[in-house]
């Protein structure tokens, strides 16, 4: 029986429709990220598991127990909105007690407990320190501590990372989940970062307006992604536009732009479809351009622009069709391999291919980035 | 460690806040709580006054064969939202610039005018009636510089100056309160721009604070449109509405069914035209755009050097010293000569007339004391309601119709309440003046409360549920700490607005045994029988037992924390 | 700010990156007049301009907060610096029409910036800063509210619209990937002093400093002895395991912190005796187009290691033993610091 379950749940605000029809199943110590860009329904979805708001339409239920009527105080959800909300007037420990002593502890027991957690968190040494003197990455310690004080199997996090500086993001996802792990906690956490994703997560839900696109664990949703949005919400990728000019038995040719033919191993296209073509950047391999050579799937381009990313370096290459790719190759292979300007060729696996319908909106629009 | 919650042993009392606290959470008892509220709000705050008009309002027909004394009132009414709108225009004019300079100046001297300004906050209006009758119309007071009996007479001048002065400290506080919410990278923004530190504020300061403005100015115009006692005190042969229903009330010899005629008669017409005038004013005037289309940069540039800054601060200084401040404390000089003089003996002893004196303060302090204490009962979830919008799309209408009370003239609003109250023959004159501070005094304090809690951010009270507070306790832990100032110093406004009120009382109060001290005090002054010292030290009594309890719960509030 | 001492050349862009409150957004305020210094001198061009009041100083401001003003539309906005300068229309009218071209925001002029998405909102702003035409550009965390995905698209567009408008730019961000990938000089800031200065590829692959090394990607550190020096490397000693560096240290105590980052650390199923470290993977996770290991060694010291995805990274499991080679040239050494290691990285 899964732990969380929602069945066909809406929300509307006013004409918004915020959640649509989702259902969803998680189980009992699974740490989820749901991962969707800013408005795609992410925080009510939270809301909605932690009782703040009330579904217009659908069951939600916990542990079995349909729970649509229950009010927050009676969920035993530990949520943890995006700024934290912490209580400005108390201190620290008495942030992590109002839990327990809201819940009929004792105060021994509440503030045994809290202290317990302020340890955890290693937040003990500022146990009477008030919100506002700590630090940002303290302050989420003391959110995660204070929700988890009274027992709750169940953790919501929203954004948890997001006030933070990017290097101490880095360095925090791992503790979150180790802290999930270790506590046998079920974990929703909510993100807009699909790096983050990828490494906290068992399984990954990607919502777009309201509406889930694809769930799965992180390899499956970025080597299979079911969908154009997905494919480029969760990682850096490519696509070519083309028309379907023909189909056998083991694949298909696209006609690129100006000419360049592209085989996939696609077998159910229709000749004459509009389709798109998505290409990881890391498997868009470039080879030096010296020798003219003759092989499938391999096109000449001149190297446009080289940004160094760290680990990665990326390679924007215009295609002599005027396509446009990027590549990443690990710093380790070299940081000046290609200059601009340079004459490459381009090597794009049919292995790694994979073939969308072109989307009725236009393509741009459907990679909804601004 | 300490804590929030109780830390009593007395189990009993625990487990009755626990229980309360459960009882919190049924809707049932929620939605019993916020009608019962809003029940209030209507039965006792905002039908009254309006049954009580309509009820009575064929009396006015008997006015109507009065030409005279009819011309007399239509002329009384058009100058009363005439010095409104000029006070409400010129005090805007001259206030903003104070209230810029507390805000953005630099030097030591913003903290101190920043103190100074609330000083004729804290006397009542009656007592600077006085002080300013004193200070320009007196021969001890201004007027003996220019070796003139009267500098300003009394009259339209002086109370000109009068609704001047006090209007001046709520728009200075209004627009530091905006200014200090003002995010000043606007303002930043548009210079890195290059814009001129003139045109910046010029085009995006102030179209920004445009809401600010517009408030300030309507705070301005109810005030003046409002005032009685002290206006009483100054207008000489010149009348408002609420001057002349004052002395209206008073007259002698008038038959009983024209004084009422009169009396329903202004009061209708003030009530509804202020109503009218001030949602017309809320709607309209943020329509209005400031003149943002042209700039002029070396005109600007020149009027942002410092010389013409402090040109411009010195004359703020120089208004708000000469005109706000200095005939506001002026009532202390000849306080202090009555201090010395032996009145204080026979003031203490009640003898002679401070008999009257000190049972008008026992009434005015026990009716602010319960207006205060009515007011947090009923008011607290009136606030809740409008800040958490538990009526959702009507929430914005039942603001709107809160604000009424003080929109209206409290005079005028007395006298609808005498009539609707009256009607209660088993009602003792104590409760009818118990009603009609409430009802005035209501919406001060709902409205501060109101905006600090919408100021705490949703989120802390939804966290507050998930961690298993029932609503009850979301209130006691967490919404009340937060907003404790706002509901201190609502409570001190009404506690203050209520001691102060002269107009409500005199139409209510119609036996001598029921005055309060305003009332009192503005009868004192005519009065020929008083001397001087006597009125100086019973209006210096009356300003330094405010400021006494003021300070005392000041000082209260400030040990809790 | 402490002592900082700076020069931006002409046409640059310029990132400085650094923790929260170690003073990046103080020192492009004083540059841009918002906030004096106590002491010392800003010169723009050759002029000094200490005494100079913001709106004379020709500088674009991003601010972090974007700072639209919420009663113009997105048209007035942008045209604000012209405007209030008293330029005629024509002068200004091409550089608005490039620009908002450029930035894709013909159909949105009229919008006000309440009703704009978070990254229409940043590019008004931006355009707005473009459009005053000064020569020198300051951007406070001018991606900051944006969704992870839409930052790493508008950043290159960012880059692009400096570049080709021939502007000067000082980007502060605490994004060092953001930093990375687009500046070509970075200041690495932190607790109000300069830490380091140099291209993103100099700060990656040899950085000045310990806090360096951890602030701009990822790293191992590993506490160490020095031992000596072997032809033109330095060796030293971890847990044991003799490593060897082309970084030239020499320090008092004998101690060093050596470094390296997870994906230049070599993972083989087996190795030659004498250079690896021995050890087992206990953690993996998958990062899209790499794989991070965390593999502990014989001597019980833990190491991140990234493995491309085009390698055979996905052979590798939990629980494999496994071989490691830190490889000399990009193995870094340092002197052990002062403070101690871990306060000399720390980010908070």
């Amino acid at each position: 029986m899964p732990l969380i379950e929602l069945v066909n749940v809406t929300k509307r605000y006013g004409n918004v429709t915020a959640i649509k029809n989702l259902s969803l199943k998680m189980n009992d110590g699974e740490y989820i990220c749901v991962l969707g860009p800013t408005g795609s329904g992410k925080t009510t979805l939270l809301k909605l598991i932690a009782g703040i708001v009330k579904p217009d339409s659908g069951e939600i239920y916990i542990d079995g127990r349909l729970v649509n009527d229950v009010p927050p105080q009676e969920r035993n959800v530990a949520y943890v909105p995006q700024y934290y909300a912490l209580f400005p007037h108390m201190s620290v420990i008495d942030n992590v007690a109002f839990g327990p002593l809201s819940r009929g502890f004792s105060r021994e027991e509440a503030y045994k407990v809290s202290m317990q957690m302020l340890e955890m968190t290693k937040l003990a040494w500022r146990a009477n320190s008030f919100p506002h003197e700590l630090s940002g990455g303290m302050q989420q310690r003391l959110a995660l501590a204070r929700g988890l004080a009274s027992g709750a199997k169940i953790l919501l996090l929203d954004e948890p990372l997001g006030a933070l500086d990017a290097r101490l993001r880095v360095e925090l996802r791992y503790k979150l989940r180790g802290i999930a792990k270790k506590n046998k906690l079920t974990t929703i956490h909510v993100t807009h970062d699909q790096e983050e994703a990828m490494v906290v997560a068992d399984r990954i839900v990607v919502l777009r307006n309201g509406e889930i696109q694809q769930e799965g664990p992180p390899s499956q949703v970025y080597n299979e992604p079911k969908s154009i949005f997905v494919a480029h919400f969760v990682g850096g990728a490519n696509f070519l536009e083309g028309f379907v000019a023909e189909v056998d038995q083991y694949g298909s040719w696209i006609q690129l732009r100006n000419g360049f033919l592209l085989r996939v191993n696609d077998v159910n296209r229709v000749v004459g479809e509009r389709i798109v073509v998505m290409v990881r950047e890391e498997k868009v391999e470039v080879i030096k351009g010296a020798r003219r050579r003759e092989e499938i799937n391999l096109f000449p381009g001149a190297v446009s622009e080289v940004s160094f990313l760290g680990d990665f370096v990326s390679y924007s290459i215009t295609l002599d069709n005027g396509d446009k790719v990027s590549s990443r190759m690990p710093s380790v292979f070299g940081l000046k391999r290609f200059g601009i300007g340079e004459r490459v060729y381009v090597r794009l696996k049919p292995e790694n291919l994979r073939v969308y319908p072109y989307p009725p909106q236009g393509l741009y629009k459907e990679l909804e980035v601004i | 460690m300490k804590s929030v919650f109780p830390s009593r042993n007395n189990g009993s009392m625990r487990k009755l806040i626990r229980k309360l606290d459960e009882l919190s959470s049924r809707d049932s008892i929620k939605y019993l709580v916020y009608a019962s509220s809003i029940l209030f709000f209507f039965a006792f705050i905002l039908l009254p006054p309006i049954i009580g008009i309509l009820e009575n309002i064929s009396q006015v027909e008997t006015i109507l064969h009065e030409p005279n004394l009819l011309a007399r009132a239509n002329a009384a009414i058009i100058q009363s939202f005439f010095m409104a709108f000029i006070i409400a225009t010129l005090d805007l004019v001259a206030a903003l610039p104070l209230a810029w300079f507390i805000v953005r100046s630099r030097i030591e001297l913003a903290h101190i005018i920043d103190t100074m300004v609330d000083i004729p906050f804290l006397i009542p209006t009656a007592a600077l009636g006085y002080s300013t009758l004193l200070f320009w119309g007196r021969p001890d007071g201004i007027s003996r510089i220019f070796g003139v009996e009267s500098l300003v007479p009394e009259g339209f001048l002086l109370v000109f100056l009068l609704h001047f002065s006090f209007s001046y400290p709520v728009i200075v506080r209004v627009m530091v309160g905006e200014l200090l919410n003002y995010k000043e990278v606007y303002e930043i923004a548009a210079r890195t721009l290059g814009a001129q530190p003139l045109t910046a504020v010029r085009t995006i300061t102030l179209p920004l604070l445009k809401p600010g403005i517009i408030a300030s100015f309507l705070l301005a115009f109810a005030r003046s449109l409002s005032e009685t006692g002290a206006t009483v005190m100054v207008a000489g042969q010149w009348e408002n509405g609420p001057v002349f229903l004052f002395r209206v009330i008073d007259m002698v010899g008038l038959p009983e069914h024209l004084k009422s005629s009169v009396l329903v008669y202004v009061s209708s017409i003030l009530i509804f035209t202020s109503t009218i005038l001030f949602f017309l004013i809320s709607l309209l005037a943020p329509k209005f755009r400031f003149p943002i289309r042209r700039v002029f940069p070396s005109i600007e540039r020149r009027l942002s050097s410092s010389k013409i800054i402090r040109f411009r601060n010195g004359l703020t200084l120089l208004v708000f010293l000469l005109v706000v401040l200095s005939p506001s404390l002026f009532i202390a000089l000849p306080m202090i000569g009555a201090l010395i003089d032996g009145t204080l003996g026979e003031a203490l002893v009640g003898s002679g007339p401070w008999g009257e004196f000190w049972r008008s303060m026992t009434i005015s302090y026990a009716i602010g004391s319960l207006s205060t204490i009515v007011n947090i009962i009923f008011g607290l979830p009136a606030a809740i309601v409008i800040a958490r919008r538990k009526l959702g799309g009507a929430t914005p209408i039942f603001k709107a119709l809160i604000s009424i009370p003080i929109i209206v003239p409290s005079i005028a609003l007395g006298v609808s309440l005498r009539l609707f109250w009256g009607r209660y023959y088993f009602l003792h004159e104590f409760w009818i003046l118990l009603f009609s501070h409430t009802t005035i005094t209501y919406t001060y304090f709902v409205e501060s409360m109101a905006a600090a809690m919408e100021s705490i951010p949703l989120e802390i009270e939804e966290v507050a549920s998930t961690l298993g507070a029932k609503p009850l306790t979301i209130f006691r832990e967490i919404t009340l700490p937060l907003t404790k100032y706002s509901m201190f110093s609502g409570a001190v406004l009404v506690f203050t607005r209520a001691l102060g009120e002269t107009g409500a009382a005199k139409a209510v109060a119609r036996t001598k045994e029921f005055w309060t001290t305003p009332i009192l005090l503005v009868n004192w002054i005519k009065d020929g029988k008083i001397i001087g010292s006597q009125k100086a030290l019973s209006v210096g009594l009356y300003i330094i037992l405010s400021f006494i309890i003021l300070l005392a719960l000041r000082l209260l509030t400030r040990r809790r924390k | 700010m402490k002592n900082i001492n700076l020069q931006v050349e002409d046409r640059e862009y310029l990132c400085i990156i650094g923790p929260s409150g170690c003073g990046k957004t103080t020192l492009i305020k004083c540059i841009a007049g918002i906030i004096e210094p106590d002491e010392g001198e800003i010169y723009i061009g050759d002029k000094l301009v200490n005494n100079l009041p913001i709106e004379d100083r020709e500088i674009g401001y991003v601010f972090q907060e974007i700072a639209l003003f919420p009663h113009m539309n997105v048209y007035n906005n942008i045209c604000y610096g012209p405007f209030v300068k008293g330029w005629s229309i024509s002068k200004a009218e091409n550089l608005i029409k490039e620009i908002l071209n450029m930035m894709r925001l013909y159909d949105r002029v009229r919008d006000k910036p309440d009703a704009l998405s978070g990254g229409a909102r940043q590019k008004t702003a931006v355009a707005r800063a473009l459009i005053s035409g000064s020569k020198l550009l300051l951007l406070d965390e001018p991606l900051g509210s944006l969704d992870a995905k839409v930052r790493r698209v508008l950043r290159y567009e960012l880059k692009r619209l400096v570049k080709d408008l021939g502007l000067t730019a000082i980007h502060v961000t605490h994004d060092q990937e953001e930093a990375m990938s687009i500046a070509d000089r970075i200041v690495v800031m932190r607790a109000g002093e300069i830490v380091e200065v140099g291209t993103p590829i100099e700060l990656y692959m040899c950085p000045k400093s310990l806090f360096t090394a951890n602030f701009v990607g990822e790293a191992n550190f590993f506490i160490g002895d020095f031992v000596g020096e072997e032809d033109d490397y330095v060796k030293i000693d971890v847990g044991g395991k003799a490593l060897y560096s082309k970084c030239k240290v020499n320090p008092e105590d004998g101690k060093v912190v050596a470094v390296i980052r997870p994906e230049f650390v070599v993972m083989k199923r087996t190795g030659p005796p004498r250079e690896v470290w021995r050890g087992v993977i206990e953690g993996r996770v998958f990062l899209g187009g790499s794989v991070r290991f965390e593999v502990r060694t014989e001597n019980d010291i833990m190491i991140a290691v990234k493995k491309p995805l085009l390698s055979e990274a996905l052979r590798f499991e939990v629980g494999d033993h496994v071989a490691l080679i830190l490889p000399r040239e990009f193995l870094l050494v340092y002197p052990y610091p002062k403070e101690g290691l871990e306060k000399a990285i720390s980010i908070e």
